[in-house]
């Protein structure tokens, strides 16, 4: 694995769809981009968690950067809120995408097997959301 | 470089190819990030298009590639320029022949979908 390329988070309600969105992205994109996924609250039902999320960006973790792809609302929410309680030295090396949590994650990784830059790697995710 | 579908450099600057897309799906997702993929091993700047005349497309951006939507039976034109713009239309059509199965795939299954 290529620690110098940005890493990619995924982030749904539902642990189906982030696995799948991850499968898609290993089998699409292959293993050059550091990849982790969470899904789930705590209780085990739909929904996300932030000590989950900051586990997640810890395993996906790259000098680089990471891209953090999420679906709706309490999955951005606790995104941002997992991204505040990083260490100050992490805090402003990881964003979160505003793009659709599948072809955003395979995009988004895409461009970090090329070696791009986080602010690229996210510049391409969000080319999929309509301005 | 000997391949059949050989890129002639028409100036200095830009060296063009073109290649029919043979593999089932055509340009879909898979073979797309392919694609962008080995744009993106290049310094040099490579589009693709339709036709010769364009509208050309930026072969490192992979949303634009994956908007592309090529089917079978749909000839690429490619065009890059820059240091390694031969070597990199070389590889590219090269991928494309091969029904984007990449070079260090040992896999006899093309890719699809």
């Amino acid at each position: 694995m290529t620690v110098s390329n940005v890493g990619i988070v995924i982030v749904s309600h539902s642990p189906k769809v982030a696995e799948g969105a991850a499968d898609m992205v290993r089998q699409m994109v292959g293993d050059s981009v550091p990849l982790a996924w969470t899904g789930g609250n705590v209780e085990g039902g739909l929904g996300t968690d932030v000590a989950a999320i900051i586990a997640a960006i810890g395993r996906a973790w790259s000098d680089a950067g990471v891209a953090v792809l999420v679906d709706l609302g309490g999955a951005e929410t606790n995104s941002e809120m997992a991204i505040d309680m990083l260490d100050s030295g992490r805090r402003e090396k990881v964003v979160v995408c505003e793009a659709p949590v599948v072809e955003g994650a395979v995009m988004a990784a895409t461009e970090s097997s090329g070696g791009a830059t986080l602010d690229a790697v996210r510049r391409t995710a969000e080319e999929l959301s309509p301005t | 470089m000997n391949s059949p579908c050989d890129p002639v450099p028409k100036t200095n600057a830009m060296h063009t190819g073109s290649v029919l897309l043979t593999n089932d799906v055509g340009l879909h997702a898979r073979p797309s990030v392919k694609l962008t993929q080995l744009a993106k091993r290049f310094g040099a700047h490579i589009e693709f298009a339709r036709a010769a005349t364009g509208p050309w497309v930026d072969a490192k951006s992979p949303v634009k590639v994956m908007r592309f939507k090529a089917a079978k039976g749909e000839t690429l034109h490619f065009r890059a320029s820059g240091a390694d713009a031969a070597d990199a239309l070389s590889a590219i059509v090269s991928l494309v022949q091969r029904g984007f199965v990449a070079d260090d795939e040992e896999s006899a299954q093309p890719p699809h979908g």
